[in-house]
């Protein structure tokens, strides 16, 4: 288990009784970047929400199983999804800066925890942004409003808000979608930047993206993890017909 | 022209009559209580009690009696109404009980105040045994400005994106932490904006009070919370069909109009400031 981050046994997800995620079973790599592929409504994005329970806040949602973040179920009864969560963080498929300024959008996550000295919080806003690639960028204007940024750079300033709380995962949910060629080469040039420090698993509607990024693939269908494996292999060689189908275009 | 655009300009024509008939009678509403009305201000007028069976003096009582009766409003309607409305949009779940609920909470809002009256003097006058007093009126008010408060603070609630409550639970905040730093913040002034509209509304209502506390000639201040007091609307409704020399108090009568339409005109400008600010944040 030494290399394996997160592992999802057997894991089921109901909303209001439909069943979006079938017994899914999967081990992701600590250190490495695990892109999940599929149609629309396959249930990648729900599989991404269950890593941090952020499904939890969904009325009528119900889960099975397990998911193991190193040697504990964070399904387990004794379990405070509020741990979970500063320790896995999240970046959504729109970014959501805070109307607040540059500096209090990554101060967040450290002042909701508690924090109050203004030394530590700033230089941990400082390397935030610099580990987000966007320190550059922001440097002279910290108390601007994160409204003020481009698209590209409120997306990086998600992320720094992430980073600001040390998660050891980072989630990501189709974090480029919305953002042009530019930003999305620079979130994504970013990704790699950000394996050496967390494990990452990213969702993508775009399977060139996948490749380019992920070193691991997993490929849902309707609810199912239909097949995972190394990037290069599920890309090349797929072992199941209907996974090669899907990322040559045939369907979804 | 075409058809198409005879429709068009007359579409147009019969809405823009419909703005003029409306704006028509407001301002014939405005001018008769201004012109009638504006000669009878004065700071005596303003600030002194009635005298001679209200045919001469001022109006200082019910001036002070409205803002009293109005505070107590607001201390039971704002954070009652607030903390309900929290409730409801963000930890109520959505099922058949909460509907029911939030149905009620919109049915409160068209009950004639005249019901909300009589219940006050049934619940609070008599049971509470409060009498009748500034107190009870103000509970009466306060009861029937609820609805209104806890709507529109739902609404105001409702209109803080998801994403701000997703992001900030996904940074691990807890759900309180959340509503309290990432989405009240927000809602405050929206919710604010509503609380004030339905205060106004209750600051000139008639039949609540009249039951409950509101009397017809004190020449002096309530010195409690448990003295009967006078109040505008119900001073403007006594001077002008009660009182035994009509004629001759009906610049007194407009004259209090003047004053509580202006009152009221003040509270609803704060209302429209707060959502100018509001607004102005949204846009940064």
């Amino acid at each position: 288990m030494d290399n394996i981050k997160i592992k999802a046994d057997d894991f089921c997800f109901y909303y209001s009784g439909v069943k979006a995620l079938k017994n899914v079973s999967i081990s992701i790599r600590r250190n490495q970047v695990t892109g999940i592929i599929g149609p629309s409504g396959c249930g990648k994005s729900t599989f991404l929400r269950s890593i941090n329970r952020m499904n939890d806040v969904v009325f009528g949602a119900r889960s099975e199983g397990k998911i193991w973040i190193d040697h504990k179920n964070i399904y387990d009864a004794d379990v405070d999804v509020v741990d979970i969560r500063k320790k896995i963080g999240m970046v959504f498929q729109k970014s959501n800066p805070f109307p607040k300024s540059v500096l209090e959008n990554v101060a967040y996550g450290l002042r909701i925890n508690g924090i109050k000295d203004k030394s530590y919080i700033s230089r941990k806003v400082e390397q935030s942004l610099k580990d987000a690639a966007l320190w550059n960028e922001v440097k002279d204007r910290l108390n601007k409003s994160a409204f003020e940024l481009s698209g590209g750079q409120q997306q990086r300033l998600c992320i720094a808000r992430a980073l600001a709380v040390e998660p050891e995962v980072l989630l990501m949910d189709e974090p480029a979608s919305a953002l042009d060629p530019t930003a999305t080469l620079k979130i994504e040039e970013l990704i790699q930047e950000l394996k050496a420090n967390y494990t990452i698993v990213i969702v993508t509607h775009n399977m060139q993206q996948a490749a380019r990024v992920s070193d691991y693939t997993a490929f849902f269908m309707m609810g199912e993890l239909i097949e995972y494996g190394v990037t290069s292999k599920i890309f090349t060689s797929p072992d199941k017909k209907i996974t090669e189908d899907y990322i040559t275009g045939r369907f979804g | 022209m075409n058809g198409k655009k005879i429709k068009e300009f007359l579409g147009f024509a019969m809405l823009r009559v419909c703005v003029g008939v409306v704006g028509f009678i407001l301002l014939i509403i405005l001018y008769d209580i201004f012109s009638k009305g504006a000669g009878k201000i004065s700071l005596e007028f303003l600030f002194s009690m009635p005298r001679k069976g209200m045919t001469e003096g001022g109006i200082l009582p019910a001036i002070i009696g409205t803002i009293i009766v109005t505070v107590i409003t607001a201390i039971l309607a704002v954070p009652l109404g607030m903390g309900c409305a929290i409730y409801l949009n963000e930890y109520a779940r959505n099922n058949k009980m909460t509907r029911l609920i939030r149905m009620s909470i919109r049915n409160l809002s068209g009950v004639p105040s005249i019901v909300y009256g009589l219940f006050g003097v049934v619940f609070f006058v008599q049971f509470m045994r409060l009498g009748t007093c500034v107190l009870s009126s103000g509970l009466t008010l306060g009861l029937m400005t609820l609805p209104w408060t806890i709507t529109a603070s739902e609404e105001a609630l409702k209109n803080v994106p998801r994403s701000y409550r997703d992001g900030s639970l996904a940074l691990g905040a807890s759900k309180w932490q959340t509503i309290r730093t990432n989405v009240l913040p927000y809602a405050i002034p929206g919710m604010l904006t509503g609380t004030i509209l339905g205060l106004a509304r209750a600051a000139g209502e008639t039949a609540p009070i009249l039951f409950t506390g509101a009397a017809f000639y004190l020449p002096f201040l309530p010195k409690s919370l448990f003295d009967q007091f006078m109040a505008l609307p119900y001073h403007l409704y006594v001077m002008s069909t009660q009182h035994h020399a009509i004629v001759k108090v009906r610049p007194i009568a407009y004259g209090t109009a003047l004053v509580l339409i202006t009152l009221i005109f003040l509270m609803n400008l704060s209302a429209i400031i707060f959502r100018y600010q509001l607004r102005k944040r949204r846009m940064e």
